[in-house]
């Protein structure tokens, strides 16, 4: 029962968000604070992640290809598909769900806690639409830190791959470009973009609707992470099985 | 003016205001006094329209917020100022653009004649040469001035207060009591004070209503709580160490 009204309350959320628009002026301003806040901020993390976990499939690969007949640009190959399919997309929002999702929730919750929502409430504005909307609007350039994360992922392959030995930069080369299909690129593109929907939305409704005090904050924001990933996830599976399967 | 007609409001089971009816005065600060729990913040959450009650009606000047249509409430809205038991000030925006923040949202002055207005209420409630602090770069008593000049900024004509004078220190406390009667007489607004600070009653209470257990048991001014006879408030009102050493003087004096 409780997560029928969840869900119901969920839908409803994102009714509001999309009514009774804030002033312009006052929302372009707050959605270049929410790309600084959301996406610029992420760089850092998104950088060194996916340049370590490219080297790292490309060492894992090479290590375990034990046999001689198998060309060596399968290292680039592997990596290619690993990052392009499933670690930029998908692991990539996970941990944001971890970074982008719980500072979202933590900073709804903390204005519900201080009755600063409340406050907009009373100035006749809708706080849903003035704190969610702008949060969607900035997550549109999330693609953009998901290019970010597959160019570095694909680099870090590269690096480690040619200065570990492993393989020589032209068959890297090669196996990058080896029964390349660029339907998974638009594949890997609308993951992202519903991921940054979950990722805008889930957070939001945790932190706006939460109760008590600042304990109940800090629980809030582990619900959120929780399942922002689950509802990742289960997106992921969805459309795969729909545009792949 | 502010008038409150039998309105009833519970939460699941439980009953927390019983058909109370009132009339809060223009130019006057009007006080909601009881005890925690006697539903003194539902109360003052159903003036403000963030909680709708089941019955009964609120009528500001002419209109039952009932029966206003959307527009006419954001109308209402703009026309109400708040000041919150925490203040409510806005963490990642300076003293200067929390003040600000109610123009512009509704104003369609320029950012001069904004920022004007800003500093002309800053000085208002004796705040200078704080604009570009953060909230919690001030003290307590400064973030609630800060909140009274927001809640004034846009000249409202009705302000609400929650509890103006939690956690402050009774000189502070004081003043915050004299700024909220002057600027209501000043501005000639309606102005609702949630308070259960028997100080705040004796310095600005115009108008009193006391509510128990969601009923309105008593209504007078500041004069007349220290001699009703009712049972409820005498209980409240003299439950302090100091008052009953007053009404034991009071009682002494004849």
């Amino acid at each position: 029962m409780k997560y029928i009204r969840d869900i119901g309350s969920y839908f409803s959320m994102l009714r509001l968000v999309f009514s009774r628009p804030t002033k312009t002026s006052v929302l372009k301003h707050l959605i270049f604070k929410e790309i600084n806040d959301l996406i610029i901020s992420s760089l850092g993390i998104v950088a060194f992640i996916s340049f370590f976990v490219g080297g790292v499939i490309a060492i894992q690969t090479a290590l375990n290809m034990e046999n001689p007949l198998i060309p060596k640009s399968l290292i680039g190959f592997a990596t290619r598909q690993s990052i392009l399919l499933e670690f930029a997309p998908t692991f990539i929002s996970i941990i944001m769900a971890g970074k982008v999702g719980s500072f979202i929730t933590s900073s709804l919750g903390s204005m519900r806690v201080t009755e600063q929502i409340d406050a907009l409430e009373v100035m006749g504005i809708n706080s849903l639409n003035y704190l969610v909307f702008p949060k969607i609007i900035a997550l549109l350039f999330y693609p953009f830190l998901i290019i970010f994360a597959m160019t570095l992922g694909i680099a870090g392959g590269w690096i480690a791959g040619v200065y570990g030995g492993f393989v020589s930069s032209a068959d890297y080369a090669t196996g990058l470009q080896e029964t390349f299909i660029p339907f998974h690129i638009t594949y890997a593109f609308i993951k992202t973009f519903v991921f940054a929907f979950i990722l805008a939305t889930v957070p939001s409704w945790q932190g706006y609707y939460m109760k008590g005090g600042a304990l109940e904050v800090g629980k809030a924001s582990t619900n959120s992470f929780v399942w922002t990933s689950v509802l990742i996830i289960l997106a992921n599976f969805i459309i795969t099985q729909m545009l792949l399967g | 003016m502010i008038k409150v007609e039998n309105i009833y409001k519970s939460f699941g089971e439980e009953e927390v205001l019983k058909g109370i009816s009132t009339v809060f005065e223009k130019g006057k600060t009007n006080l909601i006094i009881g005890q925690s729990g006697s539903g003194k913040t539902v109360f003052l959450k159903c003036l403000l329209g963030l909680f709708t009650p089941e019955k009964g009606k609120i009528i500001f000047e002419d209109t039952a917020i009932q029966d206003m249509n959307k527009d006419q409430k954001s109308d209402l809205r703009k026309q109400m100022g708040m000041l919150f038991q925490g203040g409510a000030l806005f963490d990642s925006m300076n003293i200067e653009e929390n003040v600000m923040f109610p123009l512009r949202m509704f104003s369609k002055s320029n950012k001069k004649e904004m920022l004007d207005r800003v500093n002309e209420v800053l000085k208002r409630v004796n705040l200078e040469n704080v604009n570009k602090k953060l909230p919690a770069e001030i003290s307590g008593g400064m973030q609630k001035r800060v909140a009274i000049a927001r809640a004034i900024v846009n000249k409202p004509k009705y302000l609400f207060c929650d509890e103006p004078n939690s956690g402050l220190d009774p000189r502070t406390a004081t003043v915050i009591d004299t700024l909220i009667q002057e600027i209501t007489h000043e501005y000639n607004i309606t102005t609702v004070i949630n308070t259960h600070d028997m100080n705040s009653v004796m310095e600005i209470g115009e108008t009193i209503i006391f509510l128990k257990e969601g009923i309105l048991v008593w209504k007078g001014d500041k004069t007349e709580i220290f001699k009703t006879d009712n049972e409820v408030v005498t209980d409240f009102v003299y439950s302090s160490d100091l008052f009953k050493k007053i009404r034991a003087v009071q009682k002494k004096e004849g």
